[in-house]
């Protein structure tokens, strides 16, 4: 049964990738497209195909791998199921950061990097008031996590109320998660495969510490140094997902979830597979996103939530 | 095998054991008996190096045990606790093979030796059937089996048991004292903190009574488990049972 679910999930990748190629807001015969792909086609066809479609999709995909895998590691982290990349704080660091950009009405370049000086400054914020000041406590992590959360949803409405009307379409999407921006997959990716290298190497560990951090120890874990590397790990991961996409929910939520339910608890299958799925998940949202009212795009971070919360739903439903 | 000396342990404005000094040798059964907050859990923990003494040290082979690390130690000893979060969503034959933690597993892929070990621990506290299932659908008593077929898979030296018969059936109860007894008689040292005086005369051959003055007792069984002891440590009368070939005391009715 768990190799099917496996299956299913490795299979979904390809799938949503070649639809993320396939559909769009300008429809490319069947011929031309197959030609497209094998190298061929018209200029105009490998342009739309591989000049605008195949990046935006290879960045979805590793947003999604990095957004799931993060909450992966938070969920098990932080022992608490409703734990996904947003609880930290560091999504709303960034968008403290990259909203007072589109207020002060600087150039991408320096959106992203005052984007990536907010993730910065809440993950250093949550590092030294909850756990080097005092040690691992999860609780203290938790509520330091949400009470940043709490004080940037504060500054982004008061940022939102203050911007000019033209602006706040711009700041809306970005806080609902854009990808129309992400042409430049590969810091994404490579930042994937680091994370998840490092994910991999704690998996055994991190199966010990969901039986609690009294047991793993006792199994021979360095609890903190685990607890630290994977927190580290999940911040990277999410600090990657939001500089090219900005907020995304659900991801990191659902996908861990939906696989734990599907019989995947052993770390070293969930977190490659929720790599995948969450990559799938995502390239097909984002797919959906900008083709479904085409040329109109939704925010992406809506129609995750929209596909996966019914999944979730469903797992939830015929689950003891 | 592992030596406490001088052990003090306290909780915020008490002492529970002051001056202890322990010595658990290899093919020895211990039993700690105490009333509800003697400090038997937290000795088990101070034993086993999760829980820094408040005086006192603790030393496995000659070395102090906080100085070595926590994989080294986790080979040699073992603890089956009182509680665990149960946030593990895997199979009972995934959470027994989480006993091949201290002994370096494959880290990648599968782990043919960790599997048949773990099937056979499962198979020897009578979960043979229920590798599949999942462990949190297991009842009480069968996730405390589970915990032990995780400790036979780890296969530590030392077996520090945080009252091993909890949520167990009669049955049950005898079987895992039975495995204890078979562990200590094959060379392991077992330590385990009874709530049933009999279960330790008849299985343990050493005793340690936590009192409340914080200053313990303990010997031989036959020496410790006499009935001034026990009607002393748990502050109730007590009568001998006749016809049994262990002593054993039962409340006065």
């Amino acid at each position: 049964m768990r190799r099917v679910g496996a299956a299913a999930v490795v299979a979904a990748a390809p799938l949503a990738l070649a639809a993320a190629l396939w559909f769009g807001s300008v429809s490319l015969p069947a011929d031309e497209w197959f030609r497209t792909l094998a190298g061929g086609g018209a200029d105009a066809s490998r342009e739309i195909v591989w000049g605008l479609r195949a990046p935006r999709a290879a960045a979805a995909f590793a947003v999604g791998a990095l957004l799931a895998v993060a909450g992966t590691l938070l969920q098990v982290l932080l022992r608490n199921p409703l734990a996904d990349p947003s609880i930290l704080g560091i999504s709303g660091g960034a968008a403290v950061g990259a909203l007072a950009g589109m207020l002060l009405g600087l150039h991408a370049w320096a959106i992203h990097g005052l984007a990536l000086a907010g993730a910065g400054a809440a993950a250093g914020a949550l590092l030294a008031l909850a756990v080097r000041l005092t040690g691992w406590n999860i609780y203290r992590v938790l509520l330091t996590g949400v009470a940043l959360g709490a004080g940037c949803g504060a500054a982004v409405s008061l940022m939102l109320a203050l911007a000019p009307a033209a602006q706040v379409h711009g700041m809306l999407f970005w806080l609902l998660g854009d990808l129309s921006g992400a042409q430049q997959p590969l810091p994404a990716w490579v930042t994937l495969a680091a994370v998840l290298a490092c994910a991999q190497l704690l998996a055994l560990k991190l199966d010990a510490l969901t039986l609690g951090t009294l047991k793993a120890r006792s199994l021979g874990v360095a609890v903190g140094a685990t607890q630290s590397a994977a927190f580290l790990a999940a911040a990277v991961a999410t600090v990657a997902a939001v500089m090219v996409a900005g907020s995304i929910g659900f991801v990191g939520l659902v996908v861990p979830h939906a696989l734990r339910l599907a019989g995947f608890s052993d770390h070293r299958r969930l977190l490659p597979l929720a790599a995948v799925a969450g990559g799938a998940l995502l390239t097909a949202a984002d797919t959906l996103a900008r083709s479904a009212a085409a040329p109109l795009e939704f925010p992406v971070g809506a129609v995750t939530a929209l596909v996966g919360v019914p999944v979730l739903l469903a797992l939830l439903a015929r689950t003891r | 095998m592992l030596a406490a000396s001088g052990l003090r342990l306290a909780v915020p404005g008490r002492t529970l054991i002051d001056g202890l000094d322990f010595f658990a040798a290899p093919g020895q059964c211990w039993a700690v008996l105490g009333k509800n907050g003697a400090g038997k859990t937290s000795l088990l923990l101070v034993l086993a190096g999760l829980r820094a003494p408040e005086g006192g040290t603790v030393a496995l082979d000659g070395a102090m045990i906080a100085a070595r690390s926590r994989r080294e130690v986790a080979r040699r000893v073992g603890i089956l606790l009182q509680d665990e979060t149960e946030s593990f969503w895997g199979t009972a034959l995934e959470y027994a093979m989480l006993g091949r933690l201290p002994h370096e597993p494959a880290p990648f892929g599968a782990d043919p030796a960790a599997e048949r070990a773990a099937l056979a621990a499962l198979a020897e506290v009578d979960l043979a059937g229920h590798a599949a299932q999942p462990y949190r659908t297991l009842s009480g008593g069968e996730r405390q089996r589970a915990r032990l077929a995780q400790l036979l898979v780890q296969s530590p030296d030392l077996w520090l048991l945080d009252e091993p018969l909890a949520h167990l059936d009669l049955g049950h109860q005898v079987a895992v004292m039975r495995l204890l007894a078979r562990l200590a008689a094959g060379g392991r040292a077992v330590v385990m903190a009874l709530h049933e005086p009999f279960w330790a005369a008849r299985v343990c051959d050493h005793a340690v009574l936590l009192y409340d003055s914080g200053r313990p007792r303990q010997g031989p069984t036959h020496e410790v488990l006499t009935q001034d002891h026990l009607e002393a440590l748990y502050g109730c009368r007590l009568e001998p049972a006749a016809a049994a070939s262990t002593p054993v005391f039962l409340p006065t009715s």
